[in-house]
């Protein structure tokens, strides 16, 4: 009796946890249309650490003014893309980018371009809240004094800009120039997305952004990001599945370095096009 | 015995042998410590930071000039080697694995075990030979040459434990790699860098050895770079082996006002530590 379950546990296993399985092609609906015109696209994008291939040939298109999750069990390269589209990569040894990614046309790996430049216009928030051991007000002037990119006696009014921006203003509007670090978790996450708002970027990359934070502080950041994609390009990574329902527009699955599926968030939530996409985010397996 | 009461018995035997070896440590050091008080303090007044030495056989007199020379090559060291220090240290730690590093790292960790009269006849080699006389620009650069290998592996070692998290932000908002180095992650390791630098300090203000032959010594008071320069540790080093009494106790005055010197840098170190830390924190 107990055999016979063991042997049907066996065979409901996902094929994919097989050691040695071939994953899917990639399928990325062909029916998908996206509402607002493409700001970032990569294709074949194929990415190397030394001789191990991490990212086979990701082709996707990352439309304007949305905000598209990516997601997959941990290690299959959705934050190793992610962070191929601002090239923040370039800064670890020994590795290898073929393929191309584009922003608003123009391939970001091409020559002659402006790495200093591309990372102003695609911006980034990271899993741990990462601010500089500075005053509140310092963090978020940094980007624009780095960048030359205001003058002094504008400074106040961009970072005000910025704080208000990531709902962080009231709440911290009386100690500016008390120190960065005194503030909760979640009000360093949304200091940091300030910091990165403060530049004006056109893409805004999240990597796990409220991964290390409590519920509420979580939320916060989750009606933020709902109301940044008014005005910004969104690409968020996340471990939380409903995380990704409730924030994204469109969702990328990962797996084993490959993109599986590539659709519309609501589409891929309630009737994915692959099995595999179904086992995961039915919490099959991951 | 039982067994737990051979246990316990061992392990109060070892705690004694403990408080034995750290008293040993600290006998030497309370005896000097005690030694030189004891002897200096009483040949020490006003005019002794206040006068300059008299001339061989007349009593009294001070040393004034010694006491701001050795202010005077402490301040020259530290305008030369702390800012070779900090920049090598950045170098170390940005680029951890690269062959100058390597080598870097080595000459660092090897100039600091070189006897120190080494380094002056390195310094006299370099800046005394080709002008043909003793300065304290010459005595500066020895002493400096014995704080950049300090510097430079501390600020590695504290730029190292910076989260990379913060070099990645900076590199995000469009930071060079070179300004993320200099105005994000020097600054988060500067408390711990501080200590570095005033613990060279201390040890370099006791230094007699590369002074000998660089800034030499001078009866007379000057500020002049490429003159020879008096200094505390020089000037009690020819005081103690003269045969004069009178200057034998100016020696152990001149002993006292150093160790005080050294002493205040340590406390300085812990104290600014402290301070910057709690000014990152709240």
């Amino acid at each position: 009796m107990t055999e016979t379950v063991v042997s049907e546990t066996e065979r409901e296993r996902p094929p994919m946890l097989r050691v040695g399985a071939a994953p899917p092609e990639p399928k990325t609906a062909s029916s998908l249309e996206f509402t607002s015109a493409i700001r970032m696209e990569s294709r074949r994008l194929r990415f190397f650490y030394g001789s191990n291939q991490a990212l086979h040939d990701i082709s996707i298109r990352i439309p304007e003014k949305s905000v598209t999750a990516f997601i997959g069990p941990s290690g299959c390269g959705k934050s190793t893309f992610l962070r191929c589209l601002n090239r923040m990569n370039d800064i670890i040894a020994d590795i290898r980018v073929e393929g191309d990614v584009l922003l608003d046309g123009k391939d970001i790996y091409g020559p002659g371009v402006d790495i200093v430049s591309l990372r102003r216009r695609v911006g980034m928030v990271f899993q741990k809240s990462n601010p500089f051991p500075k005053s509140i007000f310092d963090n978020v002037a940094y980007g624009l004094k780095i960048n030359g990119l205001c003058p002094t006696a504008e400074m106040p009014e961009r970072v005000e800009k910025a704080l208000r921006g990531s709902a962080l203003w009231d709440e911290v509007k009386d100690r500016l120039h008390a120190s960065a670090l005194g503030l909760s978790g979640g009000q360093q996450q949304r200091l940091c997305i300030a910091r990165a708002l403060a530049v004006e970027p056109e893409v805004v990359l999240m990597d796990e952004p409220a991964s290390a934070l409590d519920p509420i502080a979580t939320q916060k950041i989750e009606e933020l990001i709902y109301e940044l994609k008014r005005d910004y390009t969104i690409v968020i990574v996340t471990h939380n599945m409903q995380q990704a329902a409730r924030v994204s527009e469109y969702t990328a699955f990962f797996m084993l370095g490959r993109l599986v599926e590539h659709d519309r968030t609501d589409k891929i939530f309630t009737n994915p096009g692959q099995k595999i996409t179904e086992d995961y985010i039915t919490g099959r397996f991951g | 015995m039982t067994q737990s009461g051979r246990r316990k018995a061992f392990s109060r035997f070892v705690e004694i042998l403990c408080g034995a070896a750290v008293l040993l440590a600290l006998v030497p050091l309370f005896f000097v410590f005690f030694y030189v008080v004891q002897q200096g303090f009483s040949s020490l007044n006003w005019d002794f930071f206040t006068k300059m030495p008299k001339p061989v056989g007349e009593t009294g007199g001070g040393m004034a000039n010694a006491i701001l020379g050795t202010l005077y090559l402490i301040a020259i060291a530290g305008a030369l080697a702390i800012p070779v220090g900090l920049i090598a240290g950045v170098y170390l730690s940005e680029y951890p694995r690269t062959r100058l590093a390597t080598a870097t790292r080595f000459t660092a960790d090897v100039l600091n075990g070189i006897p120190s009269i080494v380094i002056g006849i390195f310094a006299y080699s370099l800046v005394v030979m080709p002008v043909k006389h003793f300065s304290a620009l010459a005595g500066g650069v020895a002493l400096g040459f014995m704080m950049i290998p300090i510097i430079a592996r501390t600020a590695e070692e504290l730029l190292n434990l910076v989260p990379g998290t913060l070099r990645e932000g900076a590199l995000a908002l469009g930071a060079t790699r070179s300004r993320a180095a200099f105005s994000v992650m020097l600054p988060a390791a500067l408390p711990g860098i501080m200590t570095g630098i005033l613990v060279a300090l201390a040890r370099i203000s006791g230094e007699t050895a590369p002074l000998l032959f660089t800034a030499f010594n001078n009866r007379f008071f000057t500020m002049r770079l490429d003159q020879p320069i008096a200094s505390l540790t020089v000037q009690v080093y020819t005081y103690a082996i003269s045969p004069y009494d009178d200057w034998h106790r100016q020696a152990w005055a001149g002993a006292l006002v150093l160790v005080t010197v050294v002493f205040v840098f340590s406390v300085l170190a812990r104290v600014v530590t402290r301070r910057l830390e709690r000014m990152h924190r709240t």
